[in-house]
């Protein structure tokens, strides 16, 4: 039964469109897998490999801007973003590694925090190569319905997925693991621990640039506040990773749900609407108390509750 | 033929000789225990053969081959694992994944690191534990399991530290019954170790540091009798 689990699901968010959604709902859905995808690659590195990067919307809006600067400089079309992504993300994300995995623990997040920022100060002042504040307009966008950009985020997050499973279950997930519990350990165990953590990042960045294309081409607008956004991009991918599960296939997925809903849900409500960010840090210090490994990580003791809440019948 | 040879290797940390100008020969196959007292550089001349500490002075050759200034890792994949004084397993990791996890470095696929992993678990007595999460070992078996992991990298020569403290007197009898058992592989063992009852049954040469510098050298019973090292570790003999 198990087994058939992702087929029907494929199966169900393929047809999905078919079932005259709202445009609401299928921006919201959109949204929803755009960030599996962000959570998916971020958990890759902060997960499995145990380095966790508060800077992620670096490498999501190097992408972004990537597929921007296609369209703005060389009049290409921005879907392009993704092959010229790959070169762009993974030479930053080397350059990055080079000087942050260096670092270890805290001292890794501190520095790929600054990263974010600095990426963000850097294109708001390069006025003449990225626009600056003003940002990047697509004038002309591809599709005016939703359902095409749907299922081109759902193939992205598919290959995702799929990267990222075969990953954990190799070589490669068994060397990021090691690292995440001991790196000393992993080292003289003959890990090349520098190269492995160098290839979850890159991995990881490239993965997190793709969703930014993506994000360039759907919202036709981009700016260095909204791509390089701190809270906006690089925390809430962790929440998502927290809440969902850190180091589970599921997790993100589950995490991109819950966050991307309960994101609209508090918009939606009066007065508080504008707080999302501190019910967001409310919610990560309950999960972080009661599910520290996330809902998929803890789904035994959640079920266990929920049992024992409704004796049975 | 000298597996590895250690050629007046000094190691200092600040004004400190941790390792001060130690030179020794490990032939092929053979058991080479490493005693002192608390302090005496032991860990730390692991370490610098092991590759995570540069040697200050002095160098150490492995098949004839410089190896210092090397990194672990690169040490490893040349033939040399290790253990650890202070168990490091992959704590969230089971058993068996510990084991795949470092059988990685010389097979290419996960079937074929799994078998060298369950191989190597049967042979270390490990095989009834192999799902079980490495956090929740008991000291003996997390021992065991430095062993394990470090064999399954397939070495020619195993660095031992301190294996044997903290376990109990059967838990012991199988430990040796193991190292035995590697030895009779064909597997060169460095061994560090306090109990002197095993490292005199099991080591064909004994070297003996003290204050980072070497006293003695030589065959169990040589160094039983040696007037230095029964200083180095009973104190002086008082004159009457």
């Amino acid at each position: 039964m198990k087994k058939y689990i992702p087929i029907i699901l494929s199966a169900f968010l393929l047809l999905l469109p078919f079932f005259g959604l709202s445009t609401y709902v299928m921006h919201i859905l959109i949204l929803v897998i755009m960030w599996s995808v962000i959570g998916m690659a971020w958990n890759l590195l902060g997960g499995y490999c145990g380095q966790v990067s508060f800077g992620h919307a670096a490498f999501f809006g190097v992408g972004a801007y990537t597929a921007g600067m296609l369209y703005s400089k060389f009049g290409l079309s921005a879907w392009w973003g993704f092959p010229a992504s790959v070169v762009t993300v993974a030479a930053f994300a080397l350059f990055i590694g080079y000087i942050c995995l260096r670092l270890r623990g805290p001292f890794f997040a501190l520095a790929t925090l600054a990263v974010g920022v600095i990426l963000r100060i850097v294109a708001e002042n390069l006025t003449g190569f990225t626009g600056g504040d003003l940002g990047i307009m697509i004038r002309e966008r591809t599709w005016i319905e939703k359902i095409w950009y749907y299922y081109v985020i759902l193939a992205v997050a598919g290959g995702t997925f799929f990267v990222v499973k075969k990953t954990v279950a190799s070589k490669l997930g068994y060397y990021f693991v090691a690292i995440r519990e001991d790196q000393d350990a992993a080292e003289s165990l003959g890990i090349n621990t520098t190269l492995y953590k160098t290839v979850a990042l890159v991995l990881s960045a490239v993965l997190t640039g793709f969703a930014g294309v993506f994000y360039m081409n759907y919202m036709g607008y981009i700016d260095p506040k909204v791509v390089f956004a701190l809270h906006d991009i690089s925390i809430i991918t962790i929440m998502v990773v927290m809440v969902g599960g850190v180091a589970t296939q599921w997790g993100p997925i589950t995490g991109a749900v819950i966050m991307v809903v309960l994101a609209e849900f508090i918009r939606n409500l009066p007065l508080i609407g504008t707080a999302h960010q501190s019910v967001f840090g409310i919610l990560l210090i309950v999960i972080i108390i009661f599910l520290p490994n996330g809902i998929v990580g803890d789904f035994p003791k959640l079920s266990k509750l929920w049992r024992r809440r409704r004796p049975a019948l | 033929m000298s597996l590895l040879e250690v050629r007046k290797v000094s190691r200092f940390f600040g004004g400190l000789a941790a390792v001060n100008d130690v030179s020794f020969n490990v032939n092929e196959g053979e058991i080479v225990g490493l005693i002192g007292p608390n302090g005496a550089g032991k860990t730390t001349l692991f370490n610098v053969v092991n590759g995570f500490y540069r040697p200050s002075r002095g160098e150490v050759l492995f098949r004839s081959e410089r190896i210092s200034g090397l990194q672990p890792h690169e040490v490893c994949k040349r033939g040399i694992a290790r253990t650890f004084q202070v168990v490091k397993p992959l704590q969230r990791m089971s058993v068996l994944d510990n084991v795949i996890a470092s059988a990685f470095l010389r097979v290419g696929t996960r079937a074929e690191a799994e078998r060298v992993a369950l191989e190597t678990l049967e042979f270390t007595g490990l095989t009834a534990d192999r799902d079980v999460v490495s956090k929740g070992l008991p000291l003996g078996k997390r021992k065991r399991l430095e062993i394990a992991r470090a064999l399954a990298t397939q070495p020619q020569m195993l660095l031992l530290d301190e294996s044997f403290a903290g376990l109990n007197p059967s838990e012991l009898d199988e430990s040796i019954g193991i190292i035995r058992r590697i030895k009779a592989r064909g597997i060169t063992i460095m061994i560090i170790e306090h109990h002197m009852r095993v490292i005199m049954s099991i080591s064909d040469c004994v070297v003996v540091l003290n204050y980072g510098e070497k006293i003695a050298e030589g065959t169990p019973g040589h160094i039983g009798s040696n007037p230095l090292v029964i200083e180095a570790y009973l104190g002086e003999a008082q004159s009457a």
